[in-house]
Formats: C-alpha cells, sequence, structure tokens
C-alpha cells in the first residue's frame, strides 16, 4: 500500500493506504476526521466539501494519493482556536442549519466563494451552490448568512 | 418572556458542534473490533429465489461471515398500524423478512449480507455470492397491480389489494351531489417522491457476551420504537437487554422513522459474529431501500349549489404501498389522509375511499406532511378550479365556505373536530403580505420580459400533533401517541432534561432548554436536553407528524410544574413563609408583596443536601418526571401564495414569490419556526417542480441517483416571505400547534395554481406534478392542438 | 471501487510509458466521470495513471489566432483566464456554467473531451469554433474528433496535451440544463469564424454534432430571426424521463437564437 503525506488543518500527516483511498475516507478513517460527511455516491450533495490548496472541492471524488503533498483544510480546521470563522458565526446566527449534515461542506463551499467573491449577489450565491445540497433549510436563511459573512469579513 | 425564554429568537445551542465538524453521527461511530456489513440486493423488481451460492464468498478475503434469509430465522417486520377495509375485514398484512427467503418483491429488496473487516471487502466478496433467480413479471404501477391478470406480489393474497377503505357519509355525500348546481371534477396524480435526508441511513450492532446485551445505534427519528419493534417483534430480545442510540440524525422528513431490515440484520449479526457490525447505506442504496412517499392516483368531484356553496367532496384514490408495509404506511393514504378532506371548509357531506394496493416496489410511508399534503393538493386545486369554471374570484370563493370563527370547535364530517382558528384571517393577512390583488401589473411586467405569470393560492389546515392514544387506537394504531419528558435538576441547579423526542434538525436541543429557562429561570447555558439514547432517558414516541411542540412540549411542561411545585415547598421551608405566598420568578422564589427571595440554586442544593429540609414531608432530590397524551390533534391551518413566471418557449418555470402566513399557535423560538418553514416550502415547490420517483415498466428506479432524481437546490427556489400568527387556544398547554409539515403541506398547490393560472391564457386547463420545463412545453404543445393527446 | 495501481507521473513521456506497460490502464485527468463511475463499480481499471502532476499539461497561453489551453487546465483557470476571456469570452462562459464550483476547481478539459459525454459542454465550443486537439502523437481537428457516445479519434495510448481554439469573429453557448444533473439538456454553441458560421450541438443527441440546418440559415444572415420558422428534425435525438426528441429538437431552436442573439 502506498504511503500518502499532506497537511491537514495546518498538520503533516502520513498514512499508509489503499489506492483505492478516496480523500473523504482517508481523512474520515485514517485521521478520525468525521466533520466531512458522505451523502451521496455521484459527487452531487457537497457534504463533502474540503479546500484543497485553497479551492474547494469534493473530497468523495478526489483519491488520497492525489492530494499527496497538498494542503487540506477541513470544517475541523476552519475555526481559529475557539474563535469561529465568520461563516461558522453567520450560519449560527441566521439559522443557516438544521439537522448539520450538509454544514460542513456547505460552510466550506461558502467560504471558498467568498475568498473569490467579495460581495456576490443573492442569485450569485444561490449559483454558487449547485453543488451543496440541503434538504432541511430551503436555502433561505444560508444564503443570508453567506450574505451576512459577506459584510463581516 | 425573558432574552432565553419562550418565544425568544435564540440562537441555536446545537450549532456549535455541527459546525465546528464535532456533530455525532451514527456514521462517525466505530467499535473496537468492529466489521462491516455489504448487504447484497436484488437486481430484480420480482423474482423467485431458486438457489444462492454463498461459499466462494465465505472464503474472500476479509470474509468473517455470510448470511442468507435461510440463516436468519427471525420475526417479521411489523406494521405498526392495521387498516380495516369497508367490509370489515382487516387488511392484508404478509411477511416481511429482512432477509428474502424465497422471493424478491422490489428491486433493493434484501437477499444477502456479507460481514466483512473492511467495508471494501464486504463489497467485493458480495460480488462472489451466487444467487439463481427466476425473473418473474412485475406489478410494478398501481393500475398495473389491479389488473386482472397482474402478477402476484404475495403469493399468499388473492390480489394485489391491502385494503378497501371509506371514510364519511355516502349516502348523503350523493344527495349532495345530487343537488349541486355545479359539479366539479379533478384527475390528478401525487407523484411519488424519495425523501433524500442527506445523512444515508446506517447501522452499527453491537453485541456484549459479558451481559448479553445488544446495542444498536441508528440513524432514527424515533429510537424507543426501534428498541419497541425489533426487540419485540423481530429479534425477540427483551428491552432491558438492548439499547438503541440514535445520535445526531442527519434529517429525517419521515424516512428514518419505520424500523428497517438493516437495523436488524447488523444486530442480529453482531451476535452471531460476536463483533461490532456496521452498515452505511450507498446513496444509490437509500434510493432503493428507503421507504418513499405520496404516490397516488385520485379522482375526486366537488359539489357546489348555486350560490357558490360547497355541498359534498367525494374522492375516490388508488395508494401504491409498495411491495411490503412500511412500518406506519397503511395510516398514511387513511386516516392521515380522509379527515382532512374539510380542509378550512365547512363542506357539510364529504365521502372518501382508499383502495391500497401492494406493487413490486420499494415500500411506500410518510413523508414529510404524509397523507395531509396529498388531502390538502386535491382539494385546493379543485377549489381553484371551481372558482375559475365558476367565474368567482377565488379567495371570495374560499371565504363564502371557510369555517369561520365563531364557528370553532368545529367538528368535521370526517372524524376531526378542529379545536381553534380563524381561517379568513390567516388568508387576508396572505392576500396582503403576496399584494395579491396587485398582481395585474406585475404580470403585465412579466410578460414585457416575454414570461406568462401566474399566481397561486392555498390554504390548509392540517392535524398533526400525533395523537390522542385512545383515537389512534380506535383507527387501528398498534402504539399510544403520547410523549415523555423527565426533567432533572442537578444539585448546583444546572438541569438535564430527557425526552422521549428525537431532534434530527428541528433544534430541540434549545427550543426545550428555553422552556425550562422560561419555567425555572435557569440560563440555557445549564440546560442540557438528553435524547435519542434507551438507556438514557424514559420511553417516548419520538419526533415526526409534528408533534415535538404539540406533544413533546407539554410533557415538559407538566414535568417542570411538578419541580417547581416541590422546589416551592423546600422554598416556603427554607423562607420561612407559606408555600402559597412563593413565586418563582426570573430564577428566585420571592415571598409575595416582600423583598425577600432565594435563588433557584440555593432551592436545588437545599434538595440534595437537606440539612434544613421538611424531610418529614418531602423526599430529597428535586426530579420531575411526566407522560402526557394529547386530548386533540393540533391543527396548524394558513394561507400559501405563490408566484411563478414560465418561459413559453423552454416550459422552465421559476418561483418568483412564495408567500406563507401560517397559524402554528405560540411561536416557541421564531428562529426555529421561519426555518421549518422555508425548509418546508422548498420541499412543497419540489414536488410540485422537481421531484419524480420514476421505474420503469420492469420495475428498475430509473431515477436512482442525484443525476436524475431532482432535489430542489438554491437556485431553484427564491427567497421567502413567511411569516406567522397566532391564534391562541390549541388544546396543549403551551398552546402550540407545530411547525414541521406546514410548508410543505400549502406550498405544492399553491405552485400548480400558479402554474396553471400562468398558462391559462395558451389554454392549458390541467397539468401533472412535477411541472418540469419538459412536461409543461408539452402541455403548450398540447394546448395549440387541442385534438393531439398530451 | 475495485483497486488498482497508481501512477503519477510528471512527464507525458512517462504517461505514455506507464499507459503502455498497464494492461487495462487508464488516464486520471480531473476525475470527475471517472472515479464517480469506478465508484459504481462500471469501470475496473488495473492502472491509474493521474496526469495531475504534469507541469506541462496546465495552463493557458495565446497564441496568433487565438489560445491554446493545456489539457490539465480546469474549467475554473479556464472561467477566470483574462486570455480565454480577451480571446473568447464565449468559451470562458461555458467552463464558467460546467458542473458546480467544485467540479470547476477539479475537471479539466482534456477530461471532458477525452471522455466526450454527450451531455457535456466543451465538445460544443471545440467543435463550433473548430479547435485543434493536440496530443502525444498528432493533431487531430474537432471535424474528426468526436466519433460517437463517450467514443473519439484518439487511438490506444493516446493523450491530449492541450486543445488550441482561434479565435472567432463571434461566439456564445446557451445551455438548457437538465434540472437534476444540471448537465445540458441541450447546449448550442454558435460561432461566426473565418471558416464560415459553425454551430455545435450536445446533450440532444448521442454525440455532439454540428447543426448544418442551422449554419445554413446564419450563415447569409447571423441574427436570430435568421432561425424563424425554422423546424428541426428530432429523429436521431435523445429520449428519457427529462425530455423527449421533440423537447430536444423545439430546445435546439430556442437555445441556437439564445446564443446567436448572446453572441459577442
Amino acid at each position: 500500500m502506498p504511503t500518502v503525506s499532506m497537511t491537514v488543518n495546518g498538520k503533516a500527516v502520513s498514512a499508509e493506504v489503499e489506492e483505492r483511498t478516496l480523500l473523504v475516507s482517508f481523512l474520515r478513517d485514517s485521521l478520525g476526521l468525521t466533520g466531512t460527511h458522505v451523502g451521496c455516491d455521484t459527487s452531487q450533495c457537497g457534504a463533502c466539501v474540503v479546500h484543497v490548496n485553497g479551492d474547494s472541492v469534493k473530497s468523495c471524488t478526489m483519491l488520497a494519493v492525489q492530494a499527496e503533498g497538498a494542503n487540506v483544510t477541513t470544517i475541523e480546521g476552519l475555526a481559529s482556536g475557539e474563535e469561529l470563522h465568520p461563516v461558522q458565526k453567520a450560519f449560527r446566527e441566521h439559522h443557516g442549519l438544521q439537522c448539520g449534515f450538509c454544514t460542513p461542506g456547505m460552510v466550506m463551499s461558502a467560504v471558498d466563494l467568498l475568498q473569490k467573491k467579495k460581495s456576490p449577489s443573492e442569485a450569485e450565491i444561490r449559483e454558487w451552490l449547485e453543488g451543496n445540497i440541503c434538504r432541511c433549510t430551503g436555502y433561505h436563511n444560508i444564503v443570508k448568512a453567506i450574505q451576512a459573512a459577506a459584510g463581516a469579513m | 418572556m425573558g432574552a432565553q425564554g419562550i418565544g425568544a429568537r435564540v440562537p441555536r445551542v446545537e450549532d456549535q458542534r455541527f459546525l465546528t465538524g464535532r456533530g455525532r453521527y451514527t456514521d462517525d461511530i466505530n467499535r473496537p473490533h468492529q466489521t462491516y456489513a455489504w448487504i447484497l440486493r436484488s437486481p430484480h423488481a420480482h423474482a423467485r429465489i431458486r438457489s444462492i451460492d454463498t461459499s466462494a464468498a465465505k472464503s474472500a478475503p476479509g470474509v468473517v461471515a455470510v448470511f442468507t434469509g435461510a440463516d436468519m430465522e427471525v420475526g417479521s417486520l411489523p406494521c405498526g398500524w392495521q387498516v380495516t377495509s369497508k367490509d370489515g375485514t382487516p387488511m392484508k398484512e404478509p411477511p416481511h423478512p429482512p432477509l428474502a427467503r424465497d422471493y424478491v418483491r422490489h428491486v433493493g429488496d434484501q437477499v444477502a449480507v456479507v460481514i466483512a473487516e473492511t467495508k471494501a471487502q464486504a463489497r467485493d466478496a458480495a460480488e462472489l455470492i451466487e444467487v439463481d433467480y427466476e425473473v418473474l413479471p412485475a406489478a410494478v404501477s398501481i393500475q398495473a397491480a389491479l389488473a386482472p391478470d397482474a402478477p402476484k406480489v404475495h403469493q399468499d393474497l388473492p390480489d394485489n389489494v391491502c385494503y378497501d377503505w371509506e371514510l364519511g357519509d355516502k349516502a348523503k355525500t350523493e344527495e349532495a351531489f345530487a343537488n349541486a348546481r355545479h359539479v366539479v371534477k379533478l384527475d390528478i396524480v401525487q407523484n411519488r417522491l424519495i425523501p433524500n435526508a442527506i445523512e444515508p441511513r446506517a447501522a452499527v450492532g453491537d453485541y456484549d457476551s459479558g451481559t448479553g446485551k445488544y446495542t444498536l445505534y441508528t440513524t432514527s427519528q424515533n429510537p424507543h420504537v426501534i428498541r419497541l419493534l425489533m426487540g419485540a417483534f423481530v429479534l425477540n430480545i427483551p428491552e432491558n437487554k438492548l439499547r438503541v442510540v440514535a445520535p445526531d440524525v442527519g434529517g429525517g422528513f419521515g424516512s428514518k422513522i419505520y424500523h428497517y431490515a438493516e437495523e436488524a440484520i447488523v444486530t442480529w449479526a453482531a451476535g452471531k459474529v460476536n463483533r461490532p457490525v456496521k452498515w452505511t447505506a450507498e446513496r444509490s442504496e437509500s434510493f432503493v431501500a428507503d421507504a418513499h412517499g405520496r404516490d397516488h392516483v385520485t379522482h375526486a368531484e366537488l359539489a357546489i349549489d348555486a350560490d357558490g356553496k360547497f355541498l359534498g367532496l367525494r374522492v375516490s384514490t388508488l395508494a401504491n404501498m409498495g411491495a411490503y408495509l412500511s412500518t406506519f404506511a397503511p395510516s398514511i393514504p387513511t386516516y392521515l389522509y380522509g379527515p382532512l378532506m374539510a380542509g378550512v371548509y365547512a363542506t357539510p357531506a364529504i365521502y372518501v375511499e382508499v383502495k391500497a394496493v401492494f406493487t413490486h416496489t420499494t415500500p411506500v410511508d410518510a413523508y414529510r406532511g404524509a397523507g395531509r399534503p396529498e388531502a390538502t393538493y386535491l382539494l385546493e386545486r379543485i377549489v381553484t378550479k371551481a372558482a375559475k369554471q365558476l367565474g368567482i374570484d377565488e379567495v371570495e370563493l374560499r371565504r363564502k365556505n371557510m369555517v369561520q370563527p365563531d364557528m370553532f370547535p368545529y367538528q368535521t364530517p370526517v372524524l376531526l373536530q378542529y379545536d381553534v382558528g380563524d381561517y379568513p384571517g390567516t388568508m387576508d393577512a396572505a392576500v396582503k403580505a403576496a399584494d395579491w390583488y396587485g398582481f395585474a401589473q406585475r404580470r403585465k411586467e412579466s410578460e414585457a420580459r416575454g414570461k406568462l405569470r401566474g399566481i397561486g393560492m392555498s390554504t390548509y389546515v392540517e392535524a398533526c400533533g400525533l395523537a390522542p392514544s385512545a383515537v389512534v387506537g380506535q383507527l387501528g394504531a398498534r402504539a399510544g401517541l403520547y410523549e415523555s419528558a423527565n426533567v432533572r435538576v442537578h444539585p448546583t441547579g444546572s438541569v438535564s432534561v430527557y425526552t422521549g423526542l428525537h431532534s434530527h434538525g428541528q433544534g430541540h436541543e434549545t427550543v426545550l432548554a428555553q422552556i425550562v429557562h422560561e419555567y425555572l429561570g435557569v440560563p440555557i447555558e445549564n440546560v442540557t436536553v438528553v435524547h435519542g439514547d434507551t438507556d438514557d432517558g424514559q420511553f417516548g414516541m419520538g419526533t415526526y407528524g409534528s408533534r415535538s411542540a404539540p406533544v413533546g412540549t407539554a410533557a415538559l411542561v407538566k414535568a417542570l410544574e411538578k419541580v417547581v411545585n416541590k422546589a416551592k415547598k423546600i422554598a416556603a421551608h427554607l423562607m420561612e413563609a407559606s408555600e402559597a405566598d412563593i413565586e418563582l420568578k426570573d430564577g428566585n422564589f420571592v415571598i409575595a408583596g416582600t423583598d425577600k427571595s432565594l435563588p433557584f440554586a440555593q432551592v436545588a442544593l437545599a434538595a440534595y443536601v437537606p440539612h434544613n429540609y421538611p424531610i418529614t414531608e418531602l423526599e430529597p432530590g428535586l426530579e420531575g418526571q411526566a407522560f402526557y397524551d394529547p386530548m386533540n390533534f393540533s391543527y396548524p391551518n394558513g394561507c400559501h401564495i405563490c408566484e411563478v413566471e414560465v418561459d413559453p418557449e423552454t416550459g422552465k418555470v421559476d418561483v418568483v414569490a412564495m408567500t406563507s402566513v401560517d397559524d402554528v399557535g405560540r411561536v416557541l423560538n421564531p428562529l426555529i419556526v421561519e426555518g421549518q418553514t422555508h425548509g418546508g416550502l422548498t420541499q412543497g415547490i419540489g414536488q410540485a417542480l422537481l421531484e419524480q420517483c420514476v421505474f420503469d415498466e420492469d420495475g428498475q428506479l430509473v431515477t436512482g441517483s442525484f443525476m436524475d432524481y431532482c432535489m430542489p437546490r438554491a437556485d431553484d427556489v427564491p427567497s421567502y416571505n413567511s411569516s406567522t400568527m397566532a391564534v391562541m387556544g390549541a388544546s396543549n398547554p403551551l398552546q402550540v400547534k407545530g411547525v414541521g409539515e406546514s410548508g410543505t403541506i400549502g406550498a405544492t398547490p399553491a405552485v400548480i395554481n400558479a402554474v396553471l393560472d400562468a398558462l391559462a391564457p395558451l389554454g392549458v386547463e390541467d397539468i401533472q406534478m412535477p411541472a418540469s420545463p419538459h412536461r409543461v412545453w408539452q402541455a403548450i404543445q398540447a394546448a395549440k392542438t387541442p385534438m393531439a393527446a398530451e | 471501487m475495485y483497486n488498482f495501481a497508481y501512477h503519477r507521473p510528471s512527464s507525458v513521456a512517462e504517461a505514455a510509458a506507464a499507459l503502455a506497460a498497464a494492461s487495462e490502464g487508464k488516464l486520471l485527468a480531473g476525475g470527475m466521470t471517472l472515479l464517480p463511475t469506478m465508484k459504481q463499480r462500471l469501470a475496473q481499471p488495473s492502472d491509474l495513471i493521474d496526469l495531475g502532476a504534469i507541469a506541462d499539461m496546465k495552463g493557458i497561453s495565446t497564441t496568433g489566432d487565438g489560445v491554446r489551453i493545456g489539457a490539465m487546465t480546469t474549467h475554473a483557470s479556464v472561467a477566470s483566464s483574462a486570455e480565454v476571456k480577451a480571446a473568447i469570452p464565449a468559451l470562458a462562459h461555458l467552463a464558467e456554467n460546467i458542473g458546480d464550483p467544485q467540479v470547476r476547481n477539479r475537471g479539466t478539459i482534456g477530461g471532458s473531451i477525452a471522455n466526450n459525454d454527450p451531455a457535456a459542454d466543451y465538445p460544443a465550443a471545440v467543435l463550433a469554433l473548430d479547435a485543434t486537439i493536440q496530443t502525444n502523437k498528432r493533431t487531430i481537428a474537432a471535424d474528426d474528433f468526436f466519433t460517437g457516445m463517450f467514443e473519439t479519434a484518439l487511438e490506444e495510448g493516446e493523450i491530449i496535451t492541450a486543445v488550441s481554439f482561434p479565435k472567432p469573429q463571434k461566439a456564445a453557448y446557451a445551455k438548457f440544463p437538465n434540472p437534476a444533473s444540471r448537465y445540458a439538456l441541450v447546449g448550442v454553441f454558435v460561432a461566426q469564424t473565418a471558416s464560415g458560421v459553425r454551430v455545435a450541438v450536445t446533450g440532444a443527441a448521442p454525440c455532439v454534432f454540428r447543426a448544418s440546418q442551422i449554419e445554413q440559415a446564419l450563415a447569409g444572415n447571423f441574427s436570430p430571426s435568421a432561425l424563424d420558422g425554422l423546424t428541426i428534425d428530432s429523429s436521431g435525438l435523445n429520449s428519457d424521463i427529462h425530455a423527449s426528441p421533440e423537447y430536444r429538437a423545439h430546445l435546439i431552436g430556442v437555445m441556437a437564437k439564445r446564443a446567436v442573439a448572446a453572441a459577442a
């Protein structure tokens, strides 16, 4: 089995994995970072979104070995210590989550949007979220939260 | 109310863990020496299993065990509700083995389970199982299953009819139609939906051979019920030897109420292999193995007199049960459907008949709203159709026929007694909020952009807060539907609340803490709500049917009252005052008319350190427990108004405005009420415009992934204009009515009424759901050439 | 997913050698189609040759008559490329609307056209813009490249290294997405090029194709009104739960008009 090494949430990690191991399985099973979720098997729900080298990607559609040497950030690495990221804060403030299952991917996707676009319009936010499905919130409060976070960042 | 009490807009306490990746869902749980299960599922909708050869799989790398139906001799997955047919005979209730025995009856039916050291190994080995199937013709649609020569889903039954049920006064209804000036007719198909909670189902079974105790971690909305059903009916394990834990659960929408085969399989198998067994569904499995929702074919007729008054309604529905009876399946198209046919209207005569049919498809059960959206959809479609047919303003037609505020309590002709409401009031509020009468101007603006604009309305009343046990018992329920709560005040005044409810998005950990704060003054930071573990709390019925607020909080209030009553006695003793003079205000016991006060926490401490204590009259400790059985259903109601724009060239429908005014009674936390409403509206829009489960004629699921099953996404829906009204007087202590399902119930007919309003100028009079671009385009084409079939 | 041997070459030559040595080797570009297919166990390659570490295959450059896009350039890079926006804004716009942001961050132009999904967006641009596909062995004209459903002119062992797009006078892409998958139910790319009007249609048929009927109508008059009254033949078009052949034929006309109107 190959050994894969990368930086996850600022920490160098290394583990032996089967070639077929997906990045999401590496994070969840090898590293115990269970905040990243799996909600589908066709790369559409976005519950598994993490950042690889600063860009949001679906960790269920990437092999762990493809992330060799990469810098990976998961939901667990988003806050700085006790201080929540502005997107996390805004989701809480605006009730942008209910069951919480899509939330890690939704938040990581939103963070990527806001690092690429400082103050997106409602339509731009809704379009950006095409790859993140939420069954609980109806998106209304997610959109509000992202708008609020944009203002706070 | 205080800043944290009832009615306060308190951000949720559970969000911290969900936002930082510290939620703990079933698939996050791993037990020492755990194995992994892969379930081999039927690729056929209907086949006889001639033989199964598991020898190659058993010797594959990493395999611990392989089991088939022949190995797993356990009870049948039980059905929790018995419906009785018109002729007095009970419904047909065929067995539902967790692993198929002789026949498979839908694509995805469980055939065998492989248990291995890794999930990949289990799946690899499952491919080595050789099943010799005799593939048989399948009855996939309701109509096909009712054909005279239809393949039978259950060989021991005479045909595919599960029951043929009726409700209401048939003769009186016939008479109403005989006297009618107008009869409006409508045929509708309730499109079958796939719930698709974003967390796929998962289950971990564990067995401790030292104590003989089983533990099941599962994605459930009601762990206590799963323990009862699985322990008592399937695996024969007494409650004291079976713990069921539903930790954080990623959405349910009904689909995680039921006791599923996989739960029994991993629990049973954990005992057999004496190691923990974990199963997590792939989304593709969820599509075929989670219970689906809706799926009716209905003909309805509304009788109206010369003044526009409704005289009678008759409804004939065929309902799909799927291949087996899921836990609550029989009740959905009957008791959660027929009694809703009065809606907000004082229609004097109603008759509903429902034939439930087995088909070679995934079982169908409750999906958000469950029966009530189906009823409301046909009622609000037919009322709007009547308004157009009779040339009456639809707001006025509704008003004229509504149960008026002075008619409560109102006994409908279909079982229910509405306790309180102001139906014209909610409608008027919605009409105003949506600027209903300013629509013509907006239509013009849309027309200038080449778009067809339409507006549509739906009113609704739902019966939720399930439910008075004695009533549902008479109707066939095999369970009580009370709820329980235990309030344990700790020595320093912090509080643990144990509830039989289960929170999987509803925010109970916040709302129940708010109620504790309201009663005891304890800050919500010092209140922990414990739910989801049968070993850590008491028996309760779980969360579904918008019951947590009307039933669950009532149990909590009763328990809190017990705590307050006892604490007052202690405080009176400590303050050397009469108990009657003691009040609990903002967390302090005060003696009325004086400035003497004693913090709640000191009373709590005295209860646990009873040095100065009325020990001869009172036991030490401070804890209150209560069960609450509701007096009535609760009746949220409201009015939803939708505006759409249709692109006449492509048929694409955009929801451009959605207004909801819901009377949910007392609002416990507006943030959460709004969130529930938005989510419900989106699922309602989903059914109307996007979502549809499609099987091909062989019973293969065509919409077996998010590539083909259209889930509502952020850009499919608008921001919502949602508000609430509170007509007080609901039949429970906090006068709450429930909000979990109202969005889904009201939205769907409002959307379709709007689509039809937009298309009316083109001559389109009807459309089936979902009103996809393709279907809208076809309707437009058919209207252009009236002789052509759609 | 079945297991496989994994290779991460740093040059095209190494990749070609690894591919040649494998019994059932597959190239892994962005993986947006291949990995889901493997997860469903619908593909079982013996070896995966990951092109992600080959620097030469990434990047966008301006050429004499247009832009050259390395095969491993992501959709997001094309969408945000100043060079592409300046030369062929329609191409940047197309890339900006492929899949979702996460797909665009991983998916590549080379992977997309090598896969030739009948509903993918890029094939329409490649065909309508008369692009040239460069491989490790030769160059292939767009008209010769897309040969059938999921089939291309690529031979065994051949690796796309770049795609060169000549700058058109005007071009635009209009897509009507499948409501569920968001792939093109019908996508029409129109371009006024040096060699005349070229119109490519994706999503509608088993393989991207040029709509000669529309090209002819636009040849003399590149305006939406030139398509008035045009009826597209539905024979041979795809049929599924989301669209009948007739609806797809109709949408080809509508999307063509919208693309012409938007062309810049």
